[in-house]
């Protein structure tokens, strides 16, 4: 079985966020960047069909040299291959473009791609690609087997789950769920200096339309200060929630 | 030409992300002189669109279409997007519009704009303001193809009524054998709680519990406010509550209109996953919680104490509300 999980290159979730440019730019300085987290519980689940099964795994992202260190940090986590599509990816259905390349050509019978990824949180590439190649798509995955042929997957739905079932090759949206957050691999010593000697192949992008551009970045108007209410006063809180707020 | 909305429905009755999508189409249909047209599966009687707004109905009626389907529903709206010549197509943020829009967008080859707050900042070029980097911030997209699929994140405009004269007529779009390449095995809901995608109030608990025997009066306090129960991800990490539970950066995102913090500090993963809501309380025992920072109502004290008393201040209150 061959695995393709989509790495997508983000600022940690802790960083403070700020534009620069006239806010036209996301502001680098001082962001420390990871592997996207629902990409990370994808990768750790591929990497437990690698151990399980004898599936190989590669990853792929599309982006400048600059995020290397993300897939070289795959590598050490255990992914087999490393192949960087040399692009900004500035719009989501460029980036599909691209991944969906990469599959055609590699023949990947399972795509792993988070459900969506923590800076832009667009949530269209997994599904893009699947409309794209025209293969079968599972979104917001909390568990999958693979049987041969076959996939059973968990989902998450609104007020509840569901189990699916499809044959491959197939794309899945992956979360939190799909592995424990306990269960996430950190690389040791010896994943880091074998990553080193891995493969990391860099592909020139395909010809793609770009069909959005981020114009203009905004932060959040400033909060005014809270409204503290005595723990004796609760009457009070109930009061504002009802007349100054109008939300019970 | 027209503007397509794709109103949700269960069991034969419209969501309220469906009519607050029908009252956000008509708005930019407004803006843009023209009407909305909207396409619905299954839905039994459709006459409640007219009070948002929606000129037509494109009503499908087809066994086959009986459990959501992403691929099957994706080509149903494709269809009825081009039926209509629809150059804005609009879905809502739940798990299956989310699920639906990137497959639409492909098929219509249409640029694509999800988590979109307001309305069109401009409609030429077209702009739409939308959230990114997890509710730290805005960005105003703009899409540059002919056709425009938009997903609006829930609560972000509202529900406006808006009466129209509704027109009716079945929709048979082609569905063949390819659209059923995933087969739902089985479904698990879990009745008689509010879940988080629908609930308008949200009762959120953390670390601060101390352990998960201690829910029954958070449990209590969201049946209560009709609300749905969620936690922090520490608590969900632990095992406490279920994953589906966790509401942040990692988790589920919140946009309710009252959103209550028990024992939750606020970490920044959290905050980034409610900041979209729109009151929020915060009880804490710890007067430097940072949550208190981002927070519209604070208590500061012993949830222990506070929260059963509240429990009880709110029965009276809704009994005399009521």
């Amino acid at each position: 079985m061959k695995i393709l999980v989509c790495i997508s290159h983000v600022p940690d979730t802790t960083s403070k966020i700020n534009f620069t440019n006239g806010d036209a730019e996301f502001d680098t300085n001082g962001v420390q960047y990871v592997i996207n987290p629902n990409d990370e519980f994808g990768l750790t689940r591929a990497i437990w069909f690698q151990e399980q099964q004898g599936a190989t795994v590669t990853v792929v992202n599309v982006g400048g040299p600059d995020t290397e260190p993300t897939l070289r940090k795959a590598l050490a986590i255990g992914a087999n291959e490393a192949i960087r599509v040399n692009a900004n990816p500035t719009d989501g259905f460029f980036v599909a473009k691209q991944l969906a390349e990469v599959i055609k050509n590699g023949g990947y019978d399972v795509v792993i791609a988070g459900k969506e990824s923590l800076d832009y949180n667009g949530g269209m590439v997994p599904g893009m690609i699947a409309g794209i190649l025209g293969y079968n798509f599972l979104n917001s995955c909390t568990g999958i087997t693979v049987d041969g042929t076959s996939v059973t997957a968990v989902r998450e739905i609104d007020g509840g789950k569901e189990t699916v079932s499809s044959s491959l090759p197939i794309v899945l949206g992956a979360q939190k769920g799909i592995v424990e957050e306990k269960d996430l691999r950190i690389p040791n010593m010896r994943g880091i200096m074998t990553a080193r000697t891995k493969v990391l192949t860099i592909l020139e992008p395909v010809e793609a339309a770009i069909n959005t551009k981020a114009v203009k970045f905004e932060k959040p108007a400033p909060k005014s200060a809270v409204k503290l209410i005595s723990a004796d006063n609760l009457d009070e809180l109930i009061n504002l929630l009802h007349n100054e707020a109008k939300v019970i | 030409m027209s503007i397509l909305i794709y109103a949700e429905s269960a069991e034969g009755k419209f969501k309220k992300v469906a009519l607050e999508l029908a009252s956000y189409a008509k708005k930019v249909a407004e803006s843009l002189g023209t009407t909305v047209t909207a396409v619905t599966v299954n839905a039994g009687d459709v006459s409640e669109l007219s009070k948002y707004g929606v000129d037509k109905v494109l009503k499908v009626n087809n066994d086959k279409l009986a459990g959501f389907t992403a691929k099957a529903y994706a080509d149903v709206i494709k269809q009825a997007a081009q039926k209509e010549a629809a150059k804005v197509v609009l879905l809502s943020s739940t798990t299956d519009s989310i699920y639906l829009s990137s497959l639409v967008a492909v098929a219509l080859e249409a640029g694509f704009a999800s988590n979109v707050v307001g309305l069109p900042v401009s409609t030429s070029p077209f702009q739409v303001k939308r959230t990114a980097f997890s509710n730290k911030a805005f960005n105003i997209t703009e899409i540059n193809t002919d056709v425009k699929v938009l997903a609006l994140a829930k609560n972000s405009y509202g529900i406006f009524e808006s009466a129209s004269s509704l027109t009716e007529e079945d929709f048979n779009p082609t569905i063949g054998d390819a659209d059923f390449g995933v087969k739902v095995v089985s479904v698990e809901k879990v009745s008689g709680k509010v879940s988080i995608a629908d609930a308008d109030i949200v009762v959120s608990a953390g670390r601060g519990l101390k352990g998960p025997e201690n829910w029954g009066m958070i449990e209590e306090l969201a049946s209560v406010l009709g609300a749905a129960t969620a936690c922090s991800k520490p608590v969900s990490d632990l095992g406490w509550r279920p994953h589906g539970e966790h509401v942040g950066q990692t988790g589920k995102p919140v946009a309710t209109n009252l959103y209550i913090a028990i024992g939750i500090s606020g970490a920044i993963q959290h905050i980034a996953g409610i900041n979209s809501s729109k009151v929020k309380v915060v009880i804490n025992s710890d007067p430097e919680a940072p949550f208190f920072k981002v927070a519209d109502y604070g208590i500061v004290g012993d949830a222990f104490e506070i929260v059963p008393q509240l429990i009880t201040k709110l029965k009276a209150f809704k009994e005399q509300h009521s």
